[in-house]
């Protein structure tokens, strides 16, 4: 049996890449999937810790937070889809830049 | 189950998720995604978590990155659409260098976790045992149990999110209303 330490270390490295990936990417997508990447870090920590004390509690909150992904990637890929029409309509290149959230403004 | 194989999908998944934030399109960064939850699939198994191992499976690399494939090809992103990143490396050395900080900081904080997992045999006590040996727990029946039994709130708030979302996509998506 692996020890739910190494677990968690998994689940830690992966929300660290995440983040880094977050703070320093501009590409819209790639910016999304490191929030994505960074929710499976979590899930990771929840079924370990739910494996360590044999409750069944963190496969529910698991559940949960795949749902709760779901309902993110539908409203974030349709916001992505603004910033893209938007953006695309007034400059040529650079559409897919985080920075072109200004374009939503009304 | 042999612990080689968490170190092989353990490897796999953080590869992986290293190879989905140094890409330049969007394209490849997906595969590299659907590589990473593919190995954490296989740790959540590993996890006596066979329903969130499939669920992960259908819904995380099925459907959600599906979804997000299909909208990178919609949007057909050509080169010059993507942001100009210029010293993407060097901003990926530094937001590296924060998330090995926080990695240190959370390695500290795992290493004080205290004890062992439960043994196989104290979770079969505990939720009965399959057919062929293996524990209930994280199995379709335990989960859905415990699942309707103490937590029918937060089920009934997330279909409500998934509601919420349906609606905003909707607003999102059309031009006048």
């Amino acid at each position: 049996m692996v020890p739910t330490q190494y677990y968690l270390l998994v689940s830690a490295a992966l929300f660290c890449i995440g983040l880094a990936g977050f703070v320093s990417r501009r590409n819209l997508f790639i910016v999304f999937m490191s929030i994505e990447l960074m929710l499976n870090g979590v899930n990771l920590s929840f079924l370990a810790f739910s494996r360590h004390i044999g409750s069944l509690d963190g496969h529910v909150f698991t559940f949960l937070v795949i749902a709760l992904a779901a309902a993110e990637a539908a409203i974030g890929l349709a916001i992505v889809i603004l910033i893209f029409k938007n953006a695309g309509a007034t400059a040529a290149s650079d559409a897919l830049s985080v920075d072109n959230y200004q374009s939503l403004k009304h | 189950m042999h612990p080689a194989f968490f170190y092989i999908l353990a490897t796999v998944s953080v590869l992986a998720a290293l190879g989905m934030i140094f890409q330049r399109h969007p394209l490849s960064a997906a595969v590299y995604l659907v590589v990473c939850f593919l190995g954490l699939a296989g740790l959540y198994a590993m996890l006596s978590a066979p329903l969130l191992a499939i669920l992960q499976i259908l819904v995380y690399a099925g459907a959600i990155m599906a979804l997000v494939v299909f909208v990178i090809m919609l949007l057909n992103v050509r080169d010059e659409d993507l942001p100009h990143e210029p010293h993407m490396y060097w901003h990926l050395g530094g937001g590296l260098a924060l998330g090995a900080a926080l990695f240190v900081v959370l390695s500290k904080a795992i290493h004080k976790v205290p004890g062992e997992a439960a043994p196989t045999a104290d979770l079969v006590a505990r939720y009965g045992e399959q057919v062929g040996g293996a524990p209930k727990f994280g199995g379709i029946e335990a989960v859905g149990l415990h699942l309707f039994n103490q937590f029918v709130f937060p089920f009934e708030i997330i279909s409500i999110l998934l509601t919420v979302a349906v609606v905003g996509v909707v607003v999102l998506a059309k031009r006048r209303i």
